[in-house]
């Protein structure tokens, strides 16, 4: 896809960079930890996307593997007495174990019914994690989880996040342009071709699934960092809408759509709730005036915009 | 190389395909026709494992592959075009051709090399072939019906078939673009050797390639023979023209 909004985007992504980099020294810490949540919410969102946008999965409760992430990380720090870096390993891989495991069960079903049944195994996972109150902490979720002095301070938290989310989102572009990527894409587009064509459908769908829980759970490790704590709310199902929401928003078709959106809710999101506690009216506001107006997103429509400047119109 | 014996399969008591048979040989071009709901595309549909058959059996190259899932099918080798336009709508035309190529080469687990550089002469090749070369870069959902329908036809061959099902390649067609289509297929068999099972409404072209052709009405196999035996069959008389003396064309 020639896509001339990323036309010579190296510099672009470069320059954005450098900007995140600076970001610490000419802001307040409050807006730093805002930056580094927008940053983790929107890797959440662009692993959503992989499977969502790119894979054509309805891939309804996203947020269970951005919570398993945050929890696997925790209790590894909290209770293993191992290196607390080994939780940032932990965390996501049991998020990735966990995306398979549910993906097995559920992609025999396909659209909504996935989605359905998808929702309902997360919620699953949400309600054990609620009410475990010995190992979880149940509903008051675990705070002041120890860090390793580097990464403990609110600097060292951001530089930690942008770092790792660069990374992650470098490795998840190239895994969409891979044949990997290309094959996912035939397959939203047209399932039934891509079985005809020589892939094996649902194999390929529950690798990708396995990988967005892995990038998910990556999100939700980060959040530890950020943020100190890990509560059941994070798997909650309120957030998988809003994490669609941020696909939608910033537009599921382009690369940076998701992490768009999330900037754009995050922010939102922010300074709502500190005018009204109508945040879910606003939120429901804002989806029906992307589905009217912005059905392919934000950047699907600045990228339109382009398109058409391009060709002289 | 291709061997059906009385293939059944029936929708919520309704016999589509009952007791179908037909064998192809290497390097033939085969038609199947019949009436409208005669059970042609559900027969395809048994032979490309889209559809598991009630009864009988399947046999490619010699092995039994009756109700393989349609990929191993594909990867044995057999490639089909789509009667309904069948195509990846929010892909460039040359990315639906590589996708088919990248699949057909087993790459599509590979996570880390870019596509971009991967298979580009292969597709580069086909579309030259089927005359899509000029609108590479359009979006699918962008192009003509004729030229999806050519499209279809290309991701077909992506996956470098020996044997290729067609399933009314040239329907809807305008003139100019049917004569091009039927000047394809002819140069598929010629050229590149594939074996070709296709069917068609059409009886001009049906008799213009064909080597020989199945006859299908209600779900069963009627005839099979060479154009001769077809054009002069009792049968096939009374199925379309409803027991008219006069020989077919």
């Amino acid at each position: 896809m020639k896509n001339p909004l990323l036309r010579g985007k190296l510099p672009w992504v470069i320059a954005a960079l450098i900007v995140l980099f600076l970001l610490p020294l000419f802001l307040d810490r409050f807006y730093v930890y805002l930056a580094a949540i927008i940053l983790l919410t929107g890797l959440c969102a662009t692993s959503l996307n992989f499977v969502l946008g790119y894979g054509g999965v309805f891939q309804f409760h996203h947020a269970v593997f951005y919570g398993i992430g945050a929890y696997g990380t925790a209790l590894m720090i909290i209770k293993s007495g191992l290196s607390p870096w080994l939780g940032f390993v932990v965390g996501p891989v049991a998020a990735g174990i966990v995306g398979f495991v549910i993906g097995v069960i559920c992609i025999r079903l396909s659209k909504l019914y996935f989605g359905m049944l998808q929702i309902s195994l997360g919620s699953l996972v949400w309600a054990i994690v609620y009410r475990w109150y010995s190992f979880t902490g149940g509903d008051d979720g675990i705070h002041g989880v120890p860090l390793p002095d580097i990464i403990s301070s609110p600097n060292g938290a951001y530089y930690f996040t942008l770092t790792v989310t660069a990374l992650s989102m470098f490795v998840l572009y190239r895994m969409i342009r891979s044949p990997f990527g290309s094959a996912l894409q035939g397959i939203r587009d047209n399932p039934v071709r891509s079985e005809m064509i020589g892939v094996n459908v649902k194999l390929q769908q529950l690798i990708a699934l396995t990988i967005a829980g892995f990038f998910g759970g990556v999100a939700g490790s980060l959040f530890v960092v950020v943020d100190n704590t890990v509560f059941p709310d994070m798997m909650f199902w309120t957030l998988s809408l809003e994490l669609i929401i941020m696909c939608l928003l910033g537009g599921w078709f382009s690369f940076l759509g998701p992490m768009v959106g999330a900037g754009i809710i995050v922010l939102l999101r922010t300074y709502v709730s500190g005018l009204t506690v109508y945040w879910a009216f606003i939120l429901g506001i804002i989806m029906m005036l992307v589905i009217f107006f912005l059905p392919n997103g934000v950047l699907g429509y600045l990228d339109r915009f382009v398109k058409k400047k391009a060709r002289g119109g | 190389m291709l061997e059906v014996t009385s293939l059944q399969k029936s929708f919520d008591g309704f016999k589509a395909v009952n007791n179908a048979s037909l064998s192809v040989k290497e390097g033939e071009v085969v038609a199947v026709i019949g009436p409208n709901g005669a059970g042609k595309t559900t027969l395809f549909n048994l032979i490309t494992g889209v559809l598991k058959p009630d009864g009988g059996k399947v046999f490619f190259k010699g092995e039994d592959i009756t109700g393989l899932p349609s990929y191993k099918v594909c990867r044995r080798g057999m490639s089909r075009s789509f009667q309904v336009v069948n195509v990846f709508p929010r892909l460039t035309v040359f990315e639906n051709v590589q996708v088919s190529v990248l699949a057909q080469q087993k790459k599509t687990w590979n996570l880390f090399a870019p596509s971009a550089k991967l298979a580009i002469g292969e597709t580069e090749r086909i579309l030259e072939n089927v005359g899509l070369v000029d609108i590479k870069d359009a979006t699918s959902a962008a192009l003509s019906h004729g030229e999806r329908k050519v499209l279809e036809i290309a991701i077909a061959l992506g996956g470098s078939p020996e044997f290729l099902i067609l399933d009314e390649p040239t329907a809807g067609m305008s003139p100019e673009e049917t004569t091009r289509c039927i000047d394809l297929i002819k140069q598929l068999k010629e050229k590149l050797g594939i074996t070709i099972l296709f069917c068609e409404h059409d009886m001009e072209i049906v008799f213009s390639i064909s080597d020989r052709i199945m006859v299908m009405v209600r779900g069963s196999t009627v005839i099979e023979g060479t154009c001769e035996d077809v054009r002069c069959c009792q049968e096939v008389q009374d199925a379309y023209l409803g027991g008219s003396d006069a020989c077919l064309m």
